[in-house]
């Protein structure tokens, strides 16, 4: 199990109720905390025209998670 | 004059560009850009606009991350410098609610010539616009309100 603080921005701060919370989760990869945050918050957003980014570095939904790692959520983006 | 662009950097040999909640003046961002070496300055500007898929839109509320659109913003910034060879290239990016009409985003660019002017301000706004981590939520006449690119997105699972 790894400590991860998990960030959630527009429609995802929405849906969760929070701006950020740190859950204790079995994960290996970047999708398994989102497919956590789905199931804990019950929404259903798929991840493809979602971007992740773990301690503020862009990252893609493979790359591995770490026990202390913060990973921002952010939903499909419209900026313009 | 109090600070206009209260989240920005300017470094050496890195570009410009702000995401504030302040309004962005376009006139102030030009002057910025003069440089002798240029011949062509492009600019663009996105406004806030009534109507968005057949709905009445009252304003617009934008949200930011601001460090990584910051860092993301100043790669797009680079590139275009690089792949168009322009002299100088800045932008700005606007957080927090706005009223029709509002500039929401301004781009510009120095250039030697037009045609690199035109496409390097093409190229970054086309970028921005999929790249920034920045969220638009319209408010509608009707009292409702919803996510631009998400409500669609989250629909059709």
């Amino acid at each position: 199990m790894k400590s991860i603080k998990v960030c959630y921005f527009a429609m995802f701060r929405e849906h969760a109720g929070v701006n950020e919370e740190t859950l204790t989760i079995d994960a290996t990869t970047a999708a398994d905390v989102f497919r956590a945050t789905r199931e804990r918050h019950g929404s259903a957003e798929p991840t493809g025209h979602c971007k992740v980014a773990i301690n503020d570095v862009m990252a893609d939904w493979d790359s591995p998670v770490s026990d202390g790692d913060t990973v921002l959520l952010f939903p499909p983006v419209a900026g313009g | 004059m109090a600070i206009r662009y209260c989240c920005f950097r300017l470094l050496p040999g890195v570009e410009l560009i702000s995401v504030a909640a302040s309004p962005i003046d376009p006139d102030e961002l030009r002057k910025q850009l003069f440089d002798p070496a240029a011949g062509a300055y492009c600019s663009f500007e996105g406004w806030v606009r009534n109507e968005n898929d057949g709905q009445t839109v009252l304003r617009l509320e934008y949200e930011a991350y601001e460090p990584l659109a910051l860092t993301e913003g100043e790669e797009i910034l680079a590139e275009a410098k690089r792949q168009f060879l322009c002299q100088t290239a800045h932008c700005a990016h606007r957080t927090g609610m706005l009223e029709i009409g509002d500039c929401a985003v301004w781009v510009g660019v120095a250039a030697p010539h037009r045609d690199e002017a035109f496409r390097a301000c093409r190229y970054i706004i086309d970028q921005l616009k999929v790249r920034l981590p920045i969220w638009k939520k319209e408010h509608y006449v009707d009292g409702h309100s919803g996510w631009v690119n998400c409500e669609r997105c989250a629909a059709a699972t």
